[in-house]
């Protein structure tokens, strides 16, 4: 059937399945590759977008619960002011190893500064703990995280 | 720039902001999906296959479709496709391929295989299914005096590399050319390997690394296996063919850490250690692959930081009828080390001595003769990184705090940097180019893949400081056969020291001509450094040309109730010569002591009937940022001479010290022997219960 949905701004139609897993339909119909598939089982965090503004692992979302909808990808939040000081933050502490998580941690991050509170070491790590990177050890995304929040919050 | 300069990667904002492309990411037209056919069953005769009738757009390609059935690595024990008997749960039959993926799944469905089942050899370490042996001594033990013998054994289990990108190759055969696309570490692993497997000529012949989403050693020579296959599966169709593994695949059919045995007996007289004794094992499943080499790295390493003079070392890899095992960051140290450094510990307990205190009388230094009968060359500072760690942790006040459910451990490390003894030389060869175009930019031509541990960051800015130029006008592509030269796999920790060594060679004859404005290419060839001597046959010499060395300290909780582990701190001090960007190196620290971590208490993966039963992220659980220790880390400096600007090896170091650090805690804190990698709450219970 013809879904409808908005992405990254625009509404868009897809010709799918309800069933059909959000990752697919992004990555497959819409050509979005910054999403990345790493577990397929909601466990991993490198699949996650927007959707109606709350983070999710589109890996588990099927359209049925896209229909009418709002989901923002990297590809869209990277056009965003917030995207760049993430972005900065990201390079500045050393962030990025192999890059794969990356996407969905940079996505994750963004969910935690909209939260627009202060936030404590253990709101951090709770808040990216559904996101897997097998190697940077996460010290340096943490950093570049408490930064953030110190200084969005501020800024906010 | 300068070396000292504190740069961002290179390759920092396209992987964030996901323009990175990846081997999934990447577009081919026509494309077909391969999938693999595997047993169902361990060991036996497949007596035959009934394929349902093969619709016009789908594909079989089994043995009969290879030149030669072999993947070549060390050996060529591996065939591509099992033809008529397999060797492991999950073997690969065949690959179905088309360009829908739901047909092929049905299809597959349908596929019967009868077998003539044979019984399984599952357990290793007893028994004659003994694939290869190696054996070294020093001194006499034969002779030896002692008043006491101190005897334990040590085993380990699976680990998994869990890189976050799965295996994934494409192969696209077309006007008598094969090109590979995908996720590797070893370009020219691939290409020997399809070399041998396709029958084509070596200028036929081309493999491009794609981003590479971590490796860990699980793409070092896996991939190889892979390549043959969508070779075979390209050259039947003439379209190109891609075979991406779902994680399930991935995490039950790839390599692993091999399992482990060890037995250390130490003989001592009047308290003092005067010779010891290793036997090692390790499960290398049905076919040796790399397990012979990795073997050798870790029996080599088996007397770590410390000067034993009479010594008798024997190394077995077992065949069995689990998953093959092979390359993971630290190749066989880590489980070798372990036994070592718990037994280090467990016999200062025995002895009643501090357990830093008792290491430091056997710290090896300059001059020295090793394991393995050859001089450390370089000077060696084990008692300066003592000194250190003792005071970032504030050692004393530490063990005074410690007891009733919290503990502290230690451990001393070496890592011997690229090749075992003469390999460089004699099998690698190493070559590399740099070319300055007309435009004066500067290109990096190796086949050194960047898979997230900073290779084009370090290298580029190896070339950009002895050139003095800014490092944006280095130009370094991923890996390409065609157009760059063998400068060796991207494994070993040799990537920094041996690649950048060459680098920093022929940046410095290129330097001159800097001003030019013509094209110039500068090629630099390995060489060996003068005092390497290796006898590959009896194992006597230099093990390695250089060592970097670790000292670590873990602090960790349990629980008293549930028993659960938790490392609180994890207090690290480090040679690696010099590190060559800072921000890399605490990057591969930090990764490194992640990896430790999940090793040491968190990475449970057990096999029933030879198939691993954690096939998932949910059940085979690695680290997440709440399992995180505080970590302190810090560095002395020891530049090696034949290093560029003194670097030494960094990248597996880092992982293999954590374990046997936080092992040592949990005894600490429990009162208790840990003899098992990982540790967890039920075998902490076992050992209470005893």
């Amino acid at each position: 059937m013809i879904v409808e949905f908005k992405l990254n701004g625009e509404d868009v139609k897809v010709e799918t399945g309800l069933a059909m897993r959000l990752l697919d339909v992004i990555r497959n119909d819409f050509d979005l590759k910054g999403t990345k598939e790493g577990c397929a089982e909601g466990e991993c965090g490198a699949c996650i977008v927007f959707l109606d503004g709350m983070i999710v692992n589109s890996c588990m979302m099927p359209m049925n619960n896209v229909i009418g909808k709002e989901v923002v990808t990297i590809e869209g939040f990277s056009k965003t002011e917030r995207y760049k000081e993430i972005e900065k933050a990201f390079m500045v502490e050393g962030a990025v190893q192999c890059g794969f998580c990356t996407p969905g941690m940079v996505m994750a991050t963004e969910g935690l500064l909209k939260l627009g509170i202060s936030l404590t070491e253990e709101d951090i790590k709770v808040g990216l703990s559904g996101n897997i990177c097998r190697s940077t050890g996460y010290e340096a995304i943490y950093r570049a995280v408490r930064k953030l929040t110190q200084e969005v919050v501020l800024n906010d | 720039m300068k070396i000292t300069d504190r740069i961002n990667r290179v390759d920092g904002v396209e992987k964030i902001n996901g323009t990175a492309r990846y081997i999934e990411d990447i577009k081919f037209e026509n494309l077909h999906y391969g999938r693999t056919l595997r047993s169902e069953i361990s060991k036996g005769r497949i007596k035959c296959i009934k394929y349902p009738q093969l619709p016009e757009n789908l594909w079989v390609i089994d043995a009969n479709d290879t030149f030669i059935n072999q993947v070549a690595m060390i050996t060529t024990d591996m065939p591509i496709f099992a033809d008529g008997y397999v060797n492991y749960k999950g073997e690969p039959i065949a690959l179905i391929a088309g360009k829908d993926k739901n047909e092929i799944i049905r299809f597959m469905k349908n596929i019967e295989i009868e077998y003539e089942e044979e019984e399984g050899i599952f357990d290793f370490g007893s028994g004659d299914n003994i694939f290869s042996e190696q054996e070294y001594t020093k001194g006499d033990l034969e002779t030896l005096e002692y008043d006491k013998v101190f005897e334990k054994s040590y085993s380990t289990g699976y680990q998994e590399q869990l890189y976050m990108e799965k295996q994934g190759l494409v192969g696209d055969f077309s006007d008598g050319r094969l090109i590979i696309y995908g996720s590797m570490q070893c370009p020219y692993y691939i290409k020997n390997a399809l070399i041998h497997s396709t029958g084509l000529a070596d200028h036929d012949i081309r493999v491009i690394q794609s981003e590479t989403g971590g490796a860990f050693g699980g793409k070092e020579e896996y991939p190889s296996l892979l390549a043959c296959q969508v070779a075979a599966a390209s050259m039947k169709i003439g379209a190109p063919v891609r075979l991406i593994f779902d994680r399930r695949e991935d995490i039950v059919f790839t390599t692993k850490r091999h399992p482990s045995k060890t037995l250390v007996k130490t003989y001592l007289k009047d308290h003092r250690i005067v010779g010891m004794e290793f036997d090692f094992g390790i499960d290398a499943g049905p076919y040796l692959g790399l397990s012979d080499v990795v073997l050798q790295r870790g029996i080599l390493s088996l007397t770590g930081c410390y000067l034993i003079e009479n010594l008798r070392v024997k190394g077995t890899t077992y065949k069995t009828n689990n998953i093959f095992t092979g390359a993971f960051r630290g190749f066989g140290a880590p489980q070798t080390l372990f036994a070592l450094e718990q037994h280090m510990n467990q016999l200062a307990n025995h002895l009643g001595y501090d357990p830093l205190e008792f290491r430091r009388p056997y710290f090896v230094k300059r001059g020295d003769i090793s394991s393995t009968s050859g001089i450390y060359n370089e000077e060696i500072k084990l008692d300066e990184m003592a000194d250190r760690l003792a005071e970032m942790a504030g050692y004393d006040k530490l063990k005074e705090e410690m007891g009733s459910y919290r503990g502290i451990g230690i451990s001393f490390i070496p890592h011997g940097g690229g090749f075992t003894g003469d390999g460089e030389a004699e099998h690698i060869k190493s070559v590399v180019k740099l070319k300055k175009d007309t435009d004066k930019n500067i290109h990096i031509l190796v086949s050194s893949v960047e898979m997230g541990q900073g290779a084009k960051t370090v290298l580029s800015k190896i070339v950009a400081s002895v050139l003095d130029i800014e490092i944006d006008r280095i130009i370094y592509e991923n890996p390409d056969t065609l157009l760059v030269p063998d400068s060796g796999p991207t494994v070993a920790s040799r990537t920094t020291m041996v690649v950048g060594g060459l680098l920093y060679k022929a940046a410095l004859r290129l330097k001159d001509s800097m001003e030019s404005d013509v094209e110039i290419e500068i090629v630099e060839n390995y060489k060996q450094p003068d005092y390497v001597k290796w006898d590959q046959e009896n194992l006597r010499g230099n093990a390695y040309m250089s060592y970097s060395w670790s000292a670590v300290l873990a602090v960790v909780e349990v629980d008293p109730l549930t028993l659960e582990i938790t490392c609180k701190d994890i207090y690290a001090v480090y040679d690696v010569g010099m590190p060559m960007d800072e921000k890399t190196f605490i990057g591969q620290v930090h990764g490194g002591i992640a990896q430790g971590l999940g090793y040491a208490m968190l990475e449970v993966m057990t096999t029933k009937d030879g198939l691993i039963e954690h096939n998932s992220f949910s059940s085979y659980t690695v680290p997440t940022i709440v399992d995180m220790p505080r970590m302190h880390t810090d560095w002395i400096l020891n530049p090696y001479k034949e290093g560029p600007y003194g670097a030494k090896a960094a990248g597996e170091l880092t992982l293999v010290g954590v374990a046997p650090a936080i092992a040592s805690a949990v005894e600490n804190a429990m009162d208790i022997e840990i003899k098992e990698l990982p540790v967890t709450s039920e075998n902490i219970l076992k050992e209470l219960l005893i």
